[in-house]
């Protein structure tokens, strides 16, 4: 009833190509943002920022990034960790070297220099296809993992090789370090986030997007019809890879505000982002908050229950909790198997059609 | 959808998780699963149980119960922050992660939020240094005290004298396994030996290379800084290319009987450090088996007691139910605080015949805390795997570190930590 | 330096050994991918499940025997016997048999003539729901796996080469006993699928799904087949590197080390998975020793998909996979 075009009349170009054609979508995602901005971070407490909401907003931004060069662009990339890292360590690098920089800066400049480093892992990808690209991204995986834990400098020669983020500060609050409020970690990923969907939203659906998902359908024929092949798939590592240099920048520096190379950012990491997107759909960024949400918050909702509602020994509930999860994702799959992403798509269909389906 | 089922889910978990506010809270951030399982499983079972022992044969501390708050880390960072950030309202005491990469986290928050530290042979090493870290303890031993022992247990083997010998350190390639390097590399040229540096990279289960860099290169001793499978497989190849057992001494981690049983006869005559005894010796166990088994209470299987970790864990538990006590002394009252804790963790002392007087004689090395010192004396055991008997056994005793090495080390990585995060020094 | 050549001999030597082990867990990737064009994300942790169960059956471990004593308060661990390694061997690769069965029942099934990634990504959910089962039902304590395969330096091989060259070779027994089982697993498996009825269906199902199932080749069958053998190369696999390092999560990882062999074998190609897992085992060891040491060693896990990538570039897809012909 509520939920439909007809009766929504567009009376210029731009109201036509909106984001979010239909009336009810565009109230929902006022109230979405509204929320987020203006309720969370009153409410918001220690835990459910480090456990739940800091976590969720950083492995969003490193699934829409992932989702630009996988689910867009269609290059199967396995070293979403590698790329991590090397947006964790430009930024503390950046954060040691100019303190007085302001922080948001260092975040940015850690973002593209981790799409140089993309591009350069990139190039094999006008080569290799398909799956066995996957290999070229492994190898940027491994290689960044061990060159930051071998190279003494990266890591301002410290005894252990452990970088952790020094305090800074934005408009007189901390954002790093221990001593930050747990809105200001909130607010602080969640404007870049927001930001950094807004144009991963934008691009998609422009020229350059359309470019990306013409070589994903079909290379070949994607060229002949006058994509450069070269241009669209390393701009998609370049783009991707700033996504997700920040969100390693952001997991360093506002969540942890410790890291270990190996630990934090190893292939473990790069499998978990893939998933993410698969698990949301690939294509959309929706799916990646989807996706997202899945992972990360749906192990603590069960540890919760498991361990905190019915008692249970910790190490019975942390397995059960994996096969519920698998369990899980393979239901969902059976069920619609397109990602969450299009179960949503279904059900706005459903209820464009509700209450007279025919 | 999801949001608001875990919402309400954390919201009646942090209400039911809210104790009686008498007992005495300590988290147990243990790991029972995950690539590391096989060491967390009986570290966290001795902690538990000598608890648990505590509670039901006095009573608790001070006529307090200890009320163990366990949480699964899977030695993942991640978790370990959801666990401490789940855990650390309702009036937790102390942390005891059992794992270097969560403690250099906790590190700041812990010191934030005023809680405790207690990293007894991992975490950061300068931690030692009371002045700057204030609520990190690490003492008896750390890692430094470890590389120092093991080389001071060489020079005794040697007469005093390890002018020219060769010696390779197999190392966990992470912040951990790199502890020892700058030690050992202060060490060598101190007492004139050559150090040969062999990484693994985790998880370590395939380590063929280093093995037949071994063989070349026939180092006199070979030092491990391992964790988890590595060690055993470590273990098993230096069996292989038939390396002498006596010449492989292992760190603590290095040291229990996970690490040597896959090997089988191979690994006998394997050393390893020890922080504290090893067996069931001691007549602490009898009441562990009384209170604690017998009546159908221990953690987890209970197929652990008497192990090398679990010893540990053990002794872990014990230093802190110490300090809880002098902490009730100091404040005069059962149920303290954190701050009050912090406060007993710094005058704490423990003697020989207190570790009588607690059913484990001879167990760990004597120690006291001041305000500068939070490290301990940093003494270490070691101890040689008889593979026959299934069991280990002490070699040495106690060994003192090299202190003149060690300190200048210390204040200067504590002093970079300092200047970093803007401390100034305490205990003026 | 006559040395240094003996050594980087030895090294490369050793090099196609620890290859072999690498192929041992490829082959399992390659079988199911030829014949159904899923990459399976689980095969790792099938082989650690395979392990555990062997492990379990052997020391006569209680299934479940934490969540029982946790749900009636009782305290089971053991039977309290032990069963002979070929008896347990056999049950556990009848237990790999039944998963297959069940793989195929309550996934498989539903996902028929779906595109790759949404089986890869059903395989991920297996991989999980897998893991977390075999903790549950075994333990995730470290298991030590003596089935009773020989052990250590072979003594023979080293007064043999020291007698002729002067210098004494080591090779370890249990990767001798790896490439025997190695060369008897791809006999085995050439010899089934080009003689057998069974494997005969099962090549003309990798090579053409549909035309397969218009001669009346059951496809469900040829899955549950594919899947079984798959589980029980994935024991293999489980038993040769459980023997060395005991069984416990770690296992599961091995199939970090199966992914480059893939890529530089080619994915549908079980002598590539073999000349793959060699080519890679020689090529990181050969690296490790000659330029390790100038960069500080540890280099074995980047450098193998370096060479994969190497190779790729050359020919992409893989040095005996099948030609990408391109279409528009």
């Amino acid at each position: 009833m509520l939920y439909r075009e007809a009766g929504d009349f567009k009376t210029s170009y731009v109201a036509d190509s909106q984001t979010f054609p239909i009336k009810f979508d565009r109230i929902r995602y006022y109230i979405v943002v509204a929320i987020a901005f203006g309720v969370v971070p009153f409410l918001i407490n220690d835990y459910w920022a480090n456990a739940v909401f800091v976590p969720f907003l950083i492995y969003a931004i490193a699934a829409i990034g992932l989702n630009i060069l996988t689910g867009y662009c269609g290059q199967v990339s396995l070293g979403t960790g590698g790329f991590m890292a090397v947006g964790a360590y430009a930024c503390y690098k950046l954060m040691t070297a100019m303190p007085d920089v302001p922080f948001v800066i260092h975040v940015a400049l850690a973002g593209f220099i981790t799409a140089g480093v993309g591009v350069l892992f990139g190039l094999p990808s006008l080569r290799i296809k398909g799956f066995y690209l996957a290999v070229a991204t492994l190898a940027a995986q491994f290689f960044l993992v061990w060159l930051f834990n071998k190279v003494p400098w990266f890591y301002n020669y410290s005894a252990s090789g452990q970088i952790t983020a020094p305090e800074r500060m934005m408009f007189g609050i901390a954002v790093t370090g221990a001593g930050t409020p747990a809105w200001a970690k909130y607010l602080f990923c969640l404007i870049i986030l927001f930001a950094l969907a807004w144009l991963a939203r934008n691009l998609t659906r422009g020229s350059v997007g359309r470019r990306w998902m013409a070589i994903r359908d079909m290379d070949i024929a994607a060229e002949i019809i006058g994509v450069n092949p070269l241009t669209a798939k390393l701009s998609a590592f370049a783009v991707s890879s700033f996504y997700i240099g920040i969100a390693g920048a952001l997991f360093f520096s506002v969540y942890l505000g410790a890291v270990e190379v190996g630990e934090a950012f190893g292939i473990q990491k790069s499998f978990l982002v893939l998933f993410m997107i698969i698990i949301g759909g690939l294509g959309s960024i929706f799916g990646s908050f989807a996706g997202a949400a899945f992972l990360v918050l749906l192990p603590v909702l069960l540890k919760n229950i498991l361990v905190g509602q019915f008692g249970w020994a910790t190490d019975l509930a942390a397995h059960i909790e994996l096969m519920i999860v698998g369990g899980l994702i393979i239901f969902f799959l059976i069920v619609e198997p397109h990602g969450l992403n299009q179960l949503w798509r279904v059900a706005k269909e459903k209820l464009r059609l509700w209450p007279f389906p025919h | 959808m999801k949001k608001a089922l875990a919402a309400l889910a954390a919201a009646t978990m942090l209400m039911t998780s809210m104790p009686a506010s008498a007992d005495l809270i300590v988290p147990n951030l243990s790991y029972r699963t995950g690539p590391y399982a096989p060491g967390g499983i009986p570290y966290a079972d001795g902690f538990n149980d000598y608890f648990t022992l505590l509670n039901q044969r006095d009573g608790g501390i001070g006529g307090e119960k200890v009320v163990i708050r366990e949480c699964e880390t899977a030695y993942n960072t991640e978790k370990g922050v959801e666990c401490y950030e789940a855990t650390k309202g309702g009036g937790a005491l102390v942390y005891n992660p059992l794992s270097t990469g969560i403690t250099y986290q906790l590190i700041p928050k812990t010191a934030a939020d005023g809680i405790p530290l207690y990293t007894p042979g991992y975490g950061r090493t300068s931690a030692a240094n009371g002045k700057v870290f204030e609520w990190v303890f690490n003492y008896p031993s750390n890692y430094w005290d470890a590389a120092s022992v093991a080389i001071r247990y060489l020079l005794n083997e040697n007469k005093g004298d390890l002018k020219g010998k060769k010696i390779a350190l197999v190392y966990h390639n992470s912040a951990y396994g790199k502890e020892p390097i700058r030690t050992l590399t202060e060490l060598s040229k101190k007492h004139g030996f050559t150090l040969v540096q062999v990484p693994v990279d985790h998880p370590g289960q395939e380590q063929k290379s280093q093995w037949l860099q071994i063989r070349r290169e026939k180092p006199d001793y070979v030092v491990m800084w391992g964790w988890g499978v590595m060690n055993a497989v470590a273990i098993q190849e230096a069996a292989n290319i038939n390396y002498p057992m006596k010449n492989f001494i292992g760190v603590w981690w290095s040291g229990s009987e996970n690490d040597v049983l896959p090997a089988g006869m191979g690994a006998d005559g394997y050393k390893s450090l020890a922080m504290h005894g090893t067996g069931m010796d001691y007549p602490v166990y009898q009441d562990i088996k009384k209170y604690v088994i017998d009546a159908g209470k221990a953690s987890g299987a209970g197929d652990q007691v008497g192990s090398v970790l679990y010893s540990r864990g053990m002794y872990a538990a014990l230093v802190i139910s110490e300090a809880i006590r002098k902490a009730q002394a100091i404040s005069g009252k059962a149920a303290i605080t954190a701050a009050d804790l912090r406060n007993g963790f710094e005058q704490l002392e423990i003697t020989e015949a207190r570790m009588a007087e607690l059913g484990l004689p001879k167990f760990g090395q004597p120690f006291k805390a001041t305000c500068a010192d939070h490290g301990g004396p940093g003494a270490a055991l070691i101890q040689q795997w008889d593979a026959k008997a299934k069991k280990w056994s002490l070699v040495t005793d106690f060994i003192a570190p090299d202190d003149d090495v060690l300190t200048p080390l210390i204040m200067e990585d504590s002093a970079a930590y300092a200047k970093e995060n803007n401390i100034a020094e305490r205990c003026k | 330096m006559p040395e240094t050549v003996f050594y980087a001999l030895e090294v490369m030597l050793n090099g196609l050994m620890a290859g072999i082990m690498y192929a041992l867990v490829a082959l399992g990737f390659v079988l199911i991918f030829k014949a159904s064009g899923i990459f399976n994300y689980a095969q790792g942790v099938l082989a650690l499940f395979a392990a555990l169960t062997l492990v379990g059956i052997m020391e006569g471990q209680v299934p479940f025997a934490h969540l029982i004593n946790a749900i009636f308060g009782t305290s089971f661990h053991t039977f309290g016997f032990k069963v002979p390694a070929l008896v347990a061997i056999l049950i556990t690769a009848a237990i790999m048999t039944l998963l297959a069965v069940l793989v195929e029942r309550y996934i498989l099934k539903h996902l028929v003539n779906q595109e790759p990634i949404i089986l890869f990504m059903a395989t991920i959910g297996l991989a999980y729901f897998l893991e977390g089962f075999g903790d549950v039902m075994w333990g995730s304590d470290l298991k030590s796996l003596d089935v009773g395969l020989p052990k250590g330096i072979d003594e023979t091989i080293e007064s043999l080469t020291s007698d002729w060259f002067g210098y004494g070779f080591f090779i370890d027994r249990l990767d001798i006993v790896a490439a025997i089982v190695a060369a008897l697993l791809v006999a085995a498996l050439t010899l089934f699928s080009q003689y057998s009825k069974q494997g005969r269906a099962l090549r003309a199902v990798a090579d053409d799904h549909q035309a397969a199932l218009s001669v009346g080749i059951s496809l469900r069958f040829i899955w549950v087949l594919v899947w079984s053998i798959a589980g029980i190369v994935a024991l293999v696999a489980g038993i040769m590197w459980g023997s060395k390092s005991g069984v416990q999560f770690s296992l599961s990882l091995i199939a970090l080390k199966a992914l480059p062999v893939l890529m530089l074998g080619g994915f549908t190609s079980i002598p590539g998975a073999i000349v793959g897992g060699l080519i890679i085992g020689m090529g990181e060891k050969l690296f490790e020793f000659l330029i390790g040491p100038l960069v500080g060693g540890a280099t074995e896990n980047w450098f193998a998909y370096v060479l994969a990538l190497v190779f790729l570039v050359f020919r992409p897809q893989g040095l005996f996979g099948e030609r990408i012909i391109e279409r528009v």
